[in-house]
Order: structure tokens, then sequence, then C-alpha cells
């Protein structure tokens, strides 16, 4: 089983966020669960999502408190709440920011990680570029998909396109294949380095 | 010699039973083909004014539907006396279920006969002034709102009768219930609450809002007919007066109804879509005190010393009634 | 046809299929879902005939669909917690009237204090309305229930109760097999009514019955009950025969072979109970889980027997019989052949607590080893408790108890001056 938690504010898009990955994870012929932390639906106010995915049925209810990886949506969050709570050693972190992990005050936490699961990128311009909004959920399940290989950038794609109507599901798409590039390329580069 | 009694029957009258009528000037209940949907044999006092106008009210909506109707009834004092175990009075389809719910329980009835087809058959709700303005305000209230196609029938005796005589929003000012007793000071139920649940009607702006009194029978069996004829929520407001909780004669039924209506307390009128369309004048104005006089319920006014303070303000609703309404010959309403 | 949706949006298209005539929505959390999905299908047209209305509260929303079943029309509503008590006189009205209502309950805690997060206690306040109560363990059987309750129901002439729990199934997004309008249609015939409001054959519903007969009537109520014991079964294997898949029915067992401790729970945690058991069967202890999916009628001789070989048995509820203990387990206890002292009473996730499996495999654990308490709250938090019980020896004035234990956590702001 593999559980990603996601972390946000309300208006940010961070359900459906867990809800796409779940849809493409079933694209893919895998079982998926998807479910928010639920609170008072409220803009601004920190929200979490979760997602499992699995090759059998799953049956788990409880919270993800032990996530295999963490998408963070909203940088501000990061000293505000605990979002790295029971992340492994072995946990993906994909946070959507311009600044790097230094920047961002979290060099020293990152050294305890895997460099090459570890990456940000600019899920909100790619979305300001595409879609016109700042909603970066699409654009971040298209990193998570290079970052992770958990999951295809098509079936992604896929996801988008079930849920959102054409115009506006294809520039999400656009946003998502372009962080998924980004990220890649990102990685190569810090391999190399 | 032996005296051989001769009734004389006056001709060209509209009263009620009156076989001498034409035909179509006729009262549905003098029609022997009457649909008797209340029964004869229900367990209501002697005299009741509620049973003498749902009779009348029902019958009228069995001939103007072609006999295709539908009732749900409020727990009340109709309910109880018209299905009193194991029998039942009905001779319609009838429903009871709760106290506060006649008017969504018959929304479901009519939206059941909509998604069937059955448009053909309609639907009445029918309750006393307790389940109408009090529990069962917030489910009328909704039925109006969405113009469901029901015809709720409010038989008003002022008070909660079947439960031994207490207080509704719908008793009048200085009258005496069982929760409203007038002791020392007290006159009774206190001026300045109630709800006029006509108003509260023509205020939904619904198609048919009327008010009518077991005094004017033909009167009320038309403006059931003429509901009928409207589709979409319908509001008739019948006084019904109760002789064990208005504490006068079983007799005196209808005569206490004619004096509500003639003294401009109860005024009876038709309005559609929030608007007042037509009024039943008063022939002769009377003295608010000729109603109030022969009720036990409002005994403690004339006892002396006596009340004159509140009888002139019970005066004062009554003229600002036939103002407003425009209740006497050669005058106009104000709503 | 497989599909990866909403729990209730799974629910919606299961009712759809089901062709109810008349709808009546109104809004709580975390049913809101459901009724909006319905509300969609029919304004799009893939659903009718079919009246939508929107009533101005609970208590109208089930005195509709009253009128509506009584007047031969198939009718469905839901709700949840608050909404599920404002109508509660129509509850069990409906019942006494034997008219085969659907309603889907999105369990949700009963306030005070306010708490939209999943619970039971909605459902079990009403466990003696006479309605039959069937509980989901996961969406595909919460869609799958849906459609057997409208057969139950038009069979027996009585409501039927779809409790999901909410959020955690509602809001959750999982693999689900829709069925197919043929399917359906094979399984669920017409509604055909044992009574009709007619004016072609008048009749008079809701009379009253006095002490000559109300005990009479109030037996054959008891008795429609264990009719349903017979019935919800049989209609469960129909299920499977058209559907393809086991869903529904009185219990559900897991391994429960030689299982020396079991555990007892209704609902969706039972997920994660299997999980935490598969965990413990490893390390070869043995233990085993009944689900319980026929809360009424309470299916007194399956329990029995699933119980059969169980040493002790522990119920995991999410409610509480306040002033005396578990709810699920005192029922337990009526159907358990060994001592009342085997029987342990776990309340869990009340107001949406998460329910652990590390919190579960402790509990298990204690209750194989036979050093639980008779009755114990999962995860209480003592210091809490005790700080609250303190101010209020100490203060006649300890005000509100929310905001006293809010101000003890360090959320509410300070008071001013």
């Amino acid at each position: 089983m593999f559980q990603i938690r996601i972390h946000g504010r309300g208006g940010q898009g961070v359900v459906t966020a867990a809800e796409l990955l779940s849809v493409a994870a079933f694209r893919e012929g895998r079982h998926a669960q998807a479910f928010p932390s639920f609170g008072s639906e409220r803009t601004g106010a920190p929200v979490v999502a979760f997602c499992r995915i699995d090759t059998h049925p799953i049956r788990l209810r409880e919270p993800i408190l032990a996530p295999d990886a963490l998408i963070i949506q909203d940088p501000t969050l990061l000293h505000q709440v605990d979002v790295f709570g029971g992340l492994t050693r072995d946990g993906y972190i994909l946070i959507n920011t311009s600044r790097s992990f230094e920047d961002l005050g979290l060099g020293e936490y990152a050294t305890g990680f895997r460099a090459e699961r570890l990456c940000t990128v600019p899920a909100t311009e790619f979305a300001l570029k595409h879609v016109g909004r700042p909603l970066p959920n699409a654009a971040l399940l298209g990193g998570f998909a290079a970052i992770s290989g958990q999951i295809s950038l098509e079936a992604v794609g896929a996801a988008i396109r079930e849920k959102f109507p054409a115009k506006v599901a294809e520039a999400n798409i656009a946003a998502a294949a372009e962080a998924h590039a980004f990220v890649t390329q990102a990685l190569r580069e810090a391999a190399h380095a | 010699m032996s005296y051989q009694p001769i009734r004389f029957y006056q001709t060209g009258t509209f009263t009620v039973g009156n076989r001498l009528l034409p035909t179509e000037e006729r009262s549905v209940q003098a029609n022997v083909r009457r649909t008797n949907s209340l029964n004869s044999g229900h367990r209501a006092c002697q005299g009741c004014g509620e049973a003498l106008g749902a009779r009348y009210a029902i019958d009228a909506a069995m001939e103007a539907t072609d006999r295709q109707l539908v009732a749900a009834n409020a727990t009340g004092c109709l309910e109880v006396f018209s299905t009193p175990y194991p029998e039942t009075s009905w001779q319609i389809p009838w429903i009871h279920s709760l106290f506060g719910n006649a008017a969504a329980v018959a929304t479901g009835i009519a939206a059941a006969m909509r998604v069937k087809g059955r448009e053909h058959v309609r639907v009445v709700a029918q309750g006393g002034d307790g389940g109408t303005t009090d529990i069962g305000f917030g489910c009328l209230s909704g039925m109006f709102e969405r113009n469901d196609d029901v015809l709720y029938i409010c038989y008003d005796n002022e008070a909660y009768m079947n439960t031994g005589v207490q207080r509704s929003s719908a008793t009048p000012p200085a009258a005496r219930t069982n929760t409203t007793f007038p002791v020392g000071d007290s006159a009774g139920n206190r001026f300045g609450q109630g709800k006029n649940l006509p108003v509260i009607a023509m205020a939904h702006e619904i198609p048919y809002v009327a008010t009518a009194t077991v005094s004017e029978l033909r009167d009320l069996e038309a403006k059931v007919r003429r509901a009928m004829e409207i589709r979409g929520a319908r509001y008739i407001h019948i006084l019904v007066p109760c002789p064990l909780g208005w504490g006068h004669g079983s007799a005196e039924t209808i005569r206490m109804a004619r004096l509500a209506h003639e003294t401009g307390l109860f005024p009876v009128f038709e309005a559609e879509h929030g608007e007042v369309k037509s009024v039943s004048k008063i022939r002769r104005q009377l003295p608010v005190e000729e109603y109030l006089r022969p009720q036990q319920r409002f005994a403690h006014l004339f006892k002396p010393p006596g009340r004159p303070d509140i009888v002139a303000r019970l005066q004062q609703l009554a003229d600002r009634n036939i103002r407003r309404y425009g209740l006497l010959d050669g005058t106009e309403g104000t709503r | 046809m497989l599909k990866q949706i909403e729990g209730s949006a799974a629910v919606a298209e299961a009712v759809a299929l089901c062709r109810p005539e008349v709808i009546c929505a109104y809004p709580i959390s975390p049913q809101t879902h459901i009724v909006e999905g319905l509300g969609r299908l029919v304004d799009g047209g893939q659903l009718k005939p079919c009246e939508f209305i929107n009533v101005e509260s609970e208590f109208a929303a089930m005195s509709v669909a009253i009128g509506a079943s009584a007047a031969g029309a198939r009718a469905y509503t839901a709700t949840a917690s608050q909404g599920l008590l404002f109508m509660a006189e129509a509850v069990f009205n409906a019942a006494g009237l034997g008219l085969p209502i659907v309603m889907t309950v999105a369990n949700r805690a009963i306030g005070a204090p306010i708490n939209i997060w999943n619970d039971h206690t909605d459902a079990l306040s009403q466990r003696d309305c006479g309605w039959i109560q069937l509980f989901a363990e996961d969406n595909q059987e919460a869609l799958d229930l849906h459609i057997q309750a409208f057969r139950l129901a038009e069979e027996l002439s009585l409501p039927v109760m779809v409790c999901m729990d909410g959020f955690i199934l509602t809001h959750a997004y999982e693999r689900v097999d829709m069925p197919t309008q043929e399917q359906v249609d094979a399984y669920l015939p017409p509604y055909e009514p044992r009574q009709v409001l007619d004016p072609a054959d008048p009749v008079s519903i809701g009379a009253m019955v006095g002490p000559e007969a109300f005990t009479e009537v109030r037996f054959l109520a008891h008795a429609k009950q264990q009719q349903a014991l017979q019935l919800i079964p049989a209609w469960a294997s129909e299920f499977k025969r058209i559907f393809g898949r086991a869903s529904g029915g009185l219990t559900h067992g897991y391994r429960l072979d030689d299982a020396e401790t079991v555990v007892v729970a209704l609902g969706s945690v039972l997920g994660t109970i299997k999980d935490t058991v598969d965990e413990m069967r490893e390390q070869g202890v043995k233990i085993g889980v009944l689900g319980i999916t026929c809360f009424r009628p309470w299916p007194t001789a399956a329990v029995r027997e699933a119980l059969a070989g169980a040493k002790r048995v522990l119920v995991l509820e999410k409610s509480l019989a306040v002033g005396l203990g578990g709810i699920v387990s005192n029922h337990v206890s009526t159907s358990y052949h060994g001592a009342s002292d085997d029987v342990y009473t776990v309340i869990a996730g009340l107001g949406g607590r998460a329910i652990t499996r590390g919190s579960l495999h402790r509990i298990f654990a204690a209750a194989a080893e036979g050093s639980l308490e008779p009755v114990t709250f999962l995860d209480l938090d003592y210091s809490l408790v005790d700080r609250v019980l303190a101010r209020e020896r100490e203060h006649r004035r300890s005000g509100p108890i929310a905001e006293g234990i809010l101000r003890d956590l360090g959320v509410v702001a300070a008071k001013i001056g």
C-alpha cells in the first residue's frame, strides 16, 4: 500500500487532488481510497486529504499517520501545522513553491531523507500560466507522478478529463505536464550535481 | 279537535336545504347525490361547528372534483371524532399522520399523483387552528412557499378543543381558556398576541385565500368550488364555533358564527395572490357585545362590575377589521 | 460497471436506479451530496418520472414521504443526526403506518455539543422506532443495501433505514461496481402497495386505535421484524444471484472459525478492525470479527451462532448509552451464551475521533489477555476529563463545558480584560 497525504488550505483544491489521484490509480487498474480530514468547509483553513493506493482492496479507514508521500500545496503551513508527522525516512516530499528546501528553513530537516525523493515545484505559477487561477493541485499531481513513479502522467490526465469540462481539463493537464517535466528535470539535475 | 301543525317554507330565499330553488342554485347538501364524505355516525359534540363545516366543505370539494379527492387530516377534533376505533365516518381516501404535518403529507400525496400522471386527483389538507397556526405552521408555510397543489382548510374554533380548551395562537383576545384563565386583573387571553393566518397566507401570495363561516354555508361551498378551479396552494379559513369550548348552546352554533361576521370580528373575504378580491359585506353591523355575551368564554367581561374597557378594545378590533376590509356597504377596504 | 466515485455519488446513482418517484430533500451534513446528486439526475432528466421536493425541514421531509408513500409512490429521503431527531415523530409514524419508505442516514453524532462528524448515535437513538436498520461496511455495500432496502421495505410494508458512516463513507472516493438498470429492474419490481389512498377504493389510514387492540398492533410490528430476519438473508441471496456479489444479509463473519476473542462492530470501522486482526493473527492470536449488518431486527440467532465458540467478546461501538454503557454491547450480551463478564464494551470513535490500528492492537491484546475493563472509552484523555471535573468542583459558575475544554486546550481567545 502506498499512502499519500496532501496538505493545503481550503479553496486550493486539496480534496480534489486526493480524489483525482485515486481516480488516476483506478484507471491504472489499482484500488484507491481518497478522503478528506473532515471539517467545516472554510476557505483558507488548513485542510488535509488522504489517498491510499494498493493492488488489493483497501479496508483501512484510519487517517494516514505514516505517509509514504507528502504533497504540500501551501508552504505557509510548514511552520504552522505538523505536516511532516509520521513521514517515513524513504518518504517523498513535494512542496508547491519556487523556493528551495533551504530557503524554506527545511534544509536541516531534509538531510534525513533521500534527496531524490524531495522536490519543490512552482505549481501555482504553472496553474496561473495554463489555467489562469492559482489552483496548484493538478500541477502538483503531475509533479507527484514524476517524483514517485506511483502513477503515470497519462492516468492523471485521464482523471482530470473525467472530472472537469473539456477546456478546463486541458488547461489543467497542461499545467500537470509542465510540472511533470519540471520535476523530472530537477531530479535529473540533482542527480548529476 | 286536534291541531295539525303546518309549516311554512319561504320560497326564493337561500335557506340551505331549500329544494324549491333552481337546481344550479341549490347547495351541495341539498342534493340527494351528495357524497356524504363525512358520514353520519361520527362522534362530534352536539352542535359542533367543525363537523358542520367539514361536511359542507368536503362534499363541495367532491362535487367540484368529480369525486377525485384525497384528504390528509391533522390530529384534532375532526380526526378524533371522525375515526373512533374501530369505525371511520370517511367515505373518501383519508390519512391521518401527525399533529403538525397535514400540509406536508398533502404535499406528498399531490407529488405522488403528479408523478403517476393522475393529477385529476385533488388533495385537501385539513386541520384545526392549533394544528394549522401553531404546530403545523412550518409545514403550512413550506407548502405555501412551494405553491404545492393542495387546498388547506383550517377549521378554526379558536383553541385546542380536543385536549380540553387550551389557548392557541388563534384564540381571540380576552377569551377564557384553561390556559388563559381570567383571574384577578387578568381578562383572559392577552391582547397584542395571536396570528392572523389568512393574512399570513396572503403574504405568501398564493393563488387563493378565503375566509368563511358556518353561518353562510353556501358561501363556504362556493369558495371550496372556486378553490378547486385553481391549481397551486390554496387556503380556506373557516370559523367554526364550538359550543363546549365557547360556552354557548349547541343550537346556537350558526348564530354565533353569524354574529362573528356581523360584528366585524371575523371578516369574510376572498383574496388572490395576496390581494383582497371580494368581501362579504355586513348587512347590519352589530356591537361586539351581542356576540360576546352569549359565550361563557367571555362571561368574565360581563360579570359585575364587568370589563367595559376590554369590550371597548374588542370593539376597536372589530371596527378596524371593518375599515380594513371595507365590510360595510359603500365602503372600500384598504388591503 | 466499475467506477471510482464518492460514496454519496454511488448512493445517489444506486437510489436513482431504484426508480424512486418522490424524493424529499433537506440539507444536513454529511448527507447533502446524496440529495444534490439525485436532484441533478432529476433536473437533467436522467431520473424520471420523479418529483424532487425541496422541503422546509426534516420533519417535513419525512411527512412528505409519508404522504407520497401512502398515495402509492416509491418515496425516498436522506438525513443525519439532528435531522433524524427533528423528524423523530414522523419516523415512528411511518413505521406505525407500515409505509415502505427508504431513508439514508449518514451517521453523525448528536449535540449538544454540536458535532458534525461520524458516530452511530443518530441511528441508534431511533432503534426502537420500528424501522429496519441496516449498516454498510463500505461504499459498495452502501449502494447495494439501498437496492435491497427498497425490495425489503415494499415486501414487508415497513420502512428501511440504510446507515452509512458520515464523511468516512459518504465523502470517501473508492471503487464501486455500479449495477445496470436491467439488473436493478430484475431485482426490484414496481411498487405494489398494501394500502393506498385511491378515490376508486377509499380507505382511512391512521385512525386511532384504543386499548382494545393497541397491543395486538404492536405485536404485529414486532412479528413483522421477526419476519424480516428470514427475508433479509433471502433477499441478500437473491441479490447475489442477480448482481454477482455477497452484500447485505444479517451479519458478516471474518476469521471466526477458531477465534477465542471476537470483535463485534457496525459500519466502516470493520475495515480497520480486519486489518488489525490480520496482523494479530500473524502473531498467532486467535481473534476474529463479527460485523453486524442488520441491527434491527437484532439477529439474535445469527449472533449467538457466530459467537458460539468465543471465550470473550469485545464490542467496539460508536455509540453510548449514557448512564448505562454500551448500546450494541447490551444487544450482544443478550445473544451471547457465555457470561456477561466476558462481553467487553469499548466505546470508540465518538464525534468522529479516529480509530487507529495502534489503539485497536492495544485494546484487542488487552481483551485477549483478559486485562480489559468491562467498559472502556478508547483513547480517552483522562487529564482533560479531570480538569473539567476539577473546575466544576471549584466554581459554581464553571461555564459551558465545551468552552471550558477549548480554553484548557488553549484554542479559544483569552478573555478580554
